[in-house]
């Protein structure tokens, strides 16, 4: 079974901007219970990558613990996000000290940046036209730039043709486990922005709630999922960690090999010459 | 403590902060124990790289944001 894994994973690429990512699931560093807990949440997953928040440094706490240290740099590419930031401005510096973070790391993921403008604390729905903006700033200061967006289609165009190296609609709102609210329009994106350019990364980006959630956003089409709560606040996370990394894997592998028409009648799988047959027929 | 050199008012992570003149942002994060791998410097809301923190002296009303990765989705 790891081998058939395996060997559709090498043929299977995910490629997002110029970085190749062996897992198609990358995971939020949020929430945990503890950095230890985290840590081994991420193990399990078997994600490539993981994305981080950029916030002030304490000033009176030099107890020197630092989420780097349990982080595997040298094997994890990190994403640097603009969490919390409400303007295209802010997400614009917010962006740039992650990149000189990241620089100083010498970690690849120096070149790109997860990008979040909220419009609204109660609903963290992106803020439209903000994010758009930044995407211009961002794209124009030579970041790559995954776009955390809204499940409208037009936007996901708008940020595509803004130079988006990835647009990435919610399922639901963040954190709320809600799974794919709303799959007809998750499907015009993806066609959409898929269409002349079947590569192009779509990756779902908050709202699960567990692996079959992410499996359907894998069968539906979507490159890979990104996701926190869902697994820094189940009971145990680091099973959580693994059912996701195999709720990715199915997806994906059932999305490969094609799922079958849906129809309203049956079709029975066994053939229908050879039945036997009564002595006495009625 | 009780030297002669010129004091000046910063503001860094919001808070206010009394820097001797000529203190360069390398003495700075040293003086704040923050001068180590994982941070990012911006002065009034220019990123200033760390190449430059060796040589960039602090100036009166110099507001700093001092960052570094957390935890966040």
């Amino acid at each position: 079974m790891d081998n058939v894994l395996v060997s559709c994973e090498q043929a299977d690429e995910f490629k997002v901007g110029n970085h190749v990512l062996h897992s198609r699931l990358i995971l939020g560093t949020g929430k945990y219970d503890s950095f230890e807990e985290m840590r081994q949440a991420i193990e399990a997953s078997g994600t490539a990558c993981v994305t981080i928040a950029v916030r002030r440094e304490r000033l009176h706490d030099s107890s020197g613990r630092n989420i780097l240290d349990y982080l595997d740099a040298d094997n994890l590419l990190l994403l640097p996000n603009t969490a919390g930031c409400y303007d295209a401005e802010t997400a614009v510096r917010c962006a740039r000290m992650g990149r000189e973070i990241l620089r100083g790391l010498e970690n690849p993921g120096a070149n790109w940046v997860k990008l979040e403008v909220l419009g609204d604390s109660r609903t963290l729905l992106p803020d439209p036209i903000e994010t758009v903006k930044a995407t211009e700033l961002l794209v124009n200061d030579g970041f790559q730039v995954l776009c955390y967006t809204s499940d409208d289609p037009i936007i996901a165009r708008r940020l595509k043709n803004a130079g988006a190296t990835a647009v990435m609609p919610a399922g639901s709102p963040i954190g709320s486990g809600l799974g794919i609210l709303n799959q007809n329009s998750l499907q015009i994106i993806l066609e959409d922005l898929k269409n002349d350019d079947p590569d192009y990364p779509v990756i779902v980006d908050a709202g699960v709630g567990t692996a079959s959630d992410v499996a359907i956003a894998m069968e539906l089409g979507f490159d890979g999922v990104l996701l926190n709560t869902a697994v820094a606040r189940a009971k145990n996370p680091i099973k959580m960690a693994e059912a996701m990394k195999l709720g990715v894997e199915a997806g994906r592998l059932a999305r490969l090999g094609g799922r079958i028409n849906k129809a309203k009648y049956a079709s029975a799988s066994s053939p229908d010459v050879g039945v036997i047959t009564s002595r006495d027929p009625k | 403590m009780s030297d002669n050199k010129n004091k000046l008012e910063i503001t860094v992570n919001g808070e206010p902060l009394v820097v001797d003149e000529g203190t360069t942002v390398t003495q700075l994060l040293a003086r704040m124990q923050m001068n180590r791998r994982g941070i990012a410097v911006e002065i009034n809301q220019q990123l200033e790289p760390r190449e430059n923190h060796d040589h960039r002296i602090v100036e009166h009303g110099d507001w700093f944001e001092i960052v570094t990765l957390v935890g966040g989705g």
